[in-house]
């Protein structure tokens, strides 16, 4: 081992049925450094961290931890525990009803006798040393999301780890979140702890990171100096292609121009939902795209979930094509031509144990009626039809969608709505998640759709995605619509600008 | 080479056939079977006899499983789209067998407990049970889905208060049947060898098979078990669905409850389909569907309730006591439900595996 490393991988392969995860990946860990693990969706990242935790055991290859003479085995995820490496994953997997303190010892104690007043003095200092704003004694689900991160890195950090591994930490989290995070990496850098940063903001990386592996199709690209990889390199590694410039999309269509501009498709006026937004007006013309816009919390979701009757409407008129419609269910938006790919695709969107066929002929069967069920061969053509259109990557139509990687599931919940043939179709962060290829081409295919004449709202919260595809932005703070942005007013410090309330 | 290619096709479908969740229903059947036929073959022997009235019927201890299993064929078959649906577990279905069977003797005897004739035709009896046994799942579902109260527990009501209000139905006199036509449901119609049970069944299983086809109602059902936020947003009714479920399963209670009185003429209402509940939910699981919900196999749910009933009689057969006969079934069903856990058959088919690559080493060496 290299003196400062404190992780090494060697030549580490693992295959499952019909795929090869990894193939002779090799990563090294230094002290004191945040590195930062890249790929897209299916590059081998999760299986990467999978077996360096224990979660599965790896075929073949060597693991070096310091202060170990011999390669390691990691087993099972207690084994990568005493070996020092702690994981937080994406989602919190702490238990919500507990206390903090709780929380932070839980399954960690010895016997059955148990020092409560001790626990929480130990967490209270631990709490103080890392900067959380938590109290031990709180119930953990009283804190913010941020917080309960932090929590369970603290937990990490004072189980001794050496090793800690952030996986997606900031999906969940608004900008002064991150940087609270972000300061908190930093200072568990300071004391020598190496953090593997998995994460598709690619702004992220660049602020926290030293280091960046990049990996593709199961195999390992190279490991570079922050400095010495430039983002678009970056992408462009990861894409394993020269990048046909991003923004190209932004010329392909220019849907709103073709559009029938004064033909209304759908108009909202002061409708206001049980999740607590302020009454809002909207409009969305045909072939127009358009986006909510505003910081995490501030009602973008609550807003299309009111449209679509997905949360109880207490008021408010909804007019379709100039005739007043009534929205209190999902089918009833769905009967009027609308359809709407919803912001958490696990919770929301797919049915993980039906196949993708099931899954993409869903919607569609709910709008033929119980009585009326799609023929298996219908089904499957529907599903191959969509597979091959949106490039879905999927053994077969049989296959369950949650063993598809995140992008391919959201393409089939895309595909879902599709095939209904919607005219205004919502799009509520379909791009989270997921690789930045299938980014792109959720992105095109929004323009391409509105060229053809569908109405799309497209929301994100990465802002040079709306401003890419979006012709009119709606911009909220606390809940409230506070601005709308046409066309040539949309740029990054205009949105900024109204987001924080005027030109101050 | 092309030898090779085949034994590797024939693997594969081996390792498919495995996994298929019809694999332990047919798997235990076939070893029951098979168990049997070395032990004693007398087991498959068929005999005609004659009933007391001179009627034709076929006797021997397959018939005993047709004519038994089908009870519990026909619950599971409602235990099935419960547990699909809501994630548990109708534990009421005794009890309310209990009340649909007094329905019908009431119906039947009116105020009379030893009728001379019948004081209505046994499809009205029937058709009243029926309506009464969708309410009591309708009761159920209500809770289940409306006041998400969960399933165990809100059968828990009606499996503690359901055998009182079978008795309270009929002011907890046991009215005797004469008429021999009634017995027919639980015994043979004369000039008939086979059991009516088994026809029932037959036309039970039928009718959900039809039903599964031409409607919608098992891609709901599993949506609904698997993703209850998700299939809300996909336009569907959850607790619709959910509510569903029990009333079906109610329409299922009924059918058995006409076949148990049928069976004894009478009623006993503490004793009446006792323990019926956990049987069925075992064919559930014997199935190989998973009791919290989501994916199901109707075959395989039915399937496993014969499997049980085979066992039944097989410890009958080798003379267990029948105070001792639980504790045997439970050793049997132990192995059967370990052996249809995910873990094990991912561990026998890696062992499986393993052995075959060997194998084929030793071969090439």
């Amino acid at each position: 081992m290299k003196e400062k490393s404190i992780l090494e991988m060697r030549s580490i392969n693992k295959s499952f049925p019909g795929v090869k995860a990894l193939q002779g990946v090799d990563f090294t860990l230094c002290e004191g450094e945040i590195h930062a693990l890249m790929g897209e969706n299916g590059a081998g990242k999760s299986t990467l961290i999978k077996v360096l935790t224990g979660v599965y055991t790896k075929d073949e290859g060597e693991i070096f931890i310091k202060g170990k003479d011999e390669a390691v085995t990691i087993k099972s995820p207690q084994d990568a525990q005493n070996l020092g490496i702690s994981t937080v994953y994406q989602e919190i997997t702490l238990c919500p009803n507990l206390s903090v303190a709780e929380n932070m010892y839980i399954g960690r104690t010895k016997g059955i006798g148990q020092n409560w007043k001790k626990m929480n003095e130990d967490a209270d200092k631990i709490l103080t040393s890392l900067d959380i704003p938590a109290k031990a004694t709180q119930q953990l689900a009283s804190c913010s999301i941020a917080v309960q991160q932090m929590v369970a890195i603290a937990r990490a950090v004072d189980m001794d780890c050496k090793v800690l591994i952030l996986d997606e930490p900031t999906s969940s989290l608004d900008e002064q979140e991150v940087e609270k995070l972000f300061g908190l990496m930093r200072d568990l850098k300071a004391r020598g702890v190496g953090i593997i940063f998995v994460t598709h903001f690619l702004d992220q990386v660049y602020e926290v990171c030293d280091k960046i592996t990049v990996l593709r199709d199961g195999k390992l690209v190279g490991e570079y100096a922050i400095e010495n990889l430039p983002r678009l390199q970056l992408v462009s590694k990861m894409l394993g292609k020269e990048l046909d410039d991003m923004s190209d999309i932004k010329g392909e269509a220019a849907p709103y121009d073709k559009a029938d501009k004064d033909e209304k498709v759908l108009e909202v006026e002061c409708l206001v939902s049980d999740a607590g937004i302020k009454p809002f007006d909207f409009y969305i013309k045909k072939g127009e795209v358009n986006g909510f816009t505003g910081l995490l919390g501030s009602g973008r979701s609550e807003c299309v979930r009111a449209i679509f009757g997905a949360d109880r409407v207490l008021s408010g008129k909804v007019m379709k094509n100039g005739k007043e419609i009534k929205i209190s269910k999902p089918l009833d938006a769905m009967k009027n031509g609308i359809a709407y790919l919803p912001e958490d695709r696990k919770i929301d969107g797919i049915v993980g144990d039906l196949s993708v066929r099931d899954n993409i002929i869903l919607a569609l069967q709910v709008l033929r009626g119980s009585l009326k069920p799609i023929s298996k061969a219908e089904a499957n053509k529907f599903a191959d039809e969509y597979i091959k259109l949106l490039g879905i990557k999927t053994a077969s139509a049989d296959t369950p969608i949650k063993s598809l990687s995140g992008g391919n599931q959201q393409k089939c919940i895309l595909a879902r709505w599709l095939l209904t043939n919607p005219e205004y179709l919502i799009l509520d962060e379909p791009t989270r998640g997921i690789d930045i290829g299938t980014k792109i081409d959720i992105q095109k295919l929004v323009l391409k759709l509105a060229s053809e004449g569908m109405s799309v709202t497209f929301i994100s919260s990465e802002t040079d995605e709306m401003i890419r595809t979006c012709s009119r932005m709606i911009v909220l703070r606390d809940r409230k619509v506070v601005g709308e942005l046409s066309q040539d007013e949309i740029s990054q410090s205009k949105i900024m600008s109204t987001i924080a309330g005027g030109d101050r | 080479m092309a030898t090779s290619k085949k034994e590797t096709g024939a693997k594969a479908v081996l390792g498919k056939i495995v996994r298929h969740q019809l694999f332990i229903p047919v798997a235990a059947l076939l070893i029951l079977a098979i168990f049997n036929l070395i032990a004693d073959p007398s087991f498959y022997k068929i005999t005609l006899g004659y009933s007391n009235d001179g009627n034709p019927i076929l006797s021997g201890y397959i018939m005993t499983i047709l004519d038994y299993g089908s009870e519990l064929a026909i619950l599971a078959i409602g235990m099935t789209l419960v547990t699909a649906a809501s994630g548990g577990q109708d534990i009421s279905v005794g009890a309310t067998i209990a009340i649909a069977g007094s329905v019908i003797l009431r119906v039947l005897c009116g105020t009379e407990s030893r009728p001379e004739t019948l004081k209505a035709p046994i499809i009205v009896a029937f058709l009243v049970a029926v309506v009464v046994s969708m309410l009591f799942g309708a009761f159920n579902g209500v809770l289940v889905a409306y006041f998400k109260i969960q399933p165990m527990v809100a059968t828990l009501i009606l499996f503690t208060a359901g055998r009182s209000i079978a008795a309270w139905i009929n002011n907890n006199e046991l009215p005797i049947i004469s008429d021999p036509k009634f017995g027919y449901f639980g015994g043979f119609i004369p000039g008939i060898p086979i059991p009516t049970t088994f026809f029932i069944t037959v036309i039970c299983v039928i009718i959900i098979m039809l039903v599964l086809k031409f409607t919608t109602l098992g891609l709901y059902t599993q949506s609904v078990g698997i993703n209850e936020s998700s299939s809300r947003l996909n336009g569907l009714n959850p607790a619709f669905i959910k509510f569903l479920s029990f009333v079906i399963l109610g329409i299922c209670v009924a059918v058995v409850g006409l076949i148990k009185v049928s069976r004894l003429s009478t009623i006993n209402y503490s004793v009446v389909a006792k323990d019926i509940e956990m049987d069925a939910i075992l064919a559930v699981a014997l199935g190989g569907n998973a009791l919290s919900g989501g994916k199901f196999n109707m075959t395989a749910s039915i399937l496993g309730a014969y499997v049980i009933q085979f066992l039944t009689t097989t410890l009958y057969k080798f003379k267990v006591q029948s105070d001792a006969l639980p504790a045997y079934k439970a050793i049997v069903v132990i192995a059967l439900v370990v052996m249809s856990a995910p873990i094990v058959r991912d561990w026998m088919s890696k062992t499986w595996k393993n052995l075959t690559k060997g194998n084929k080493a030793k071969e090439v060496a």
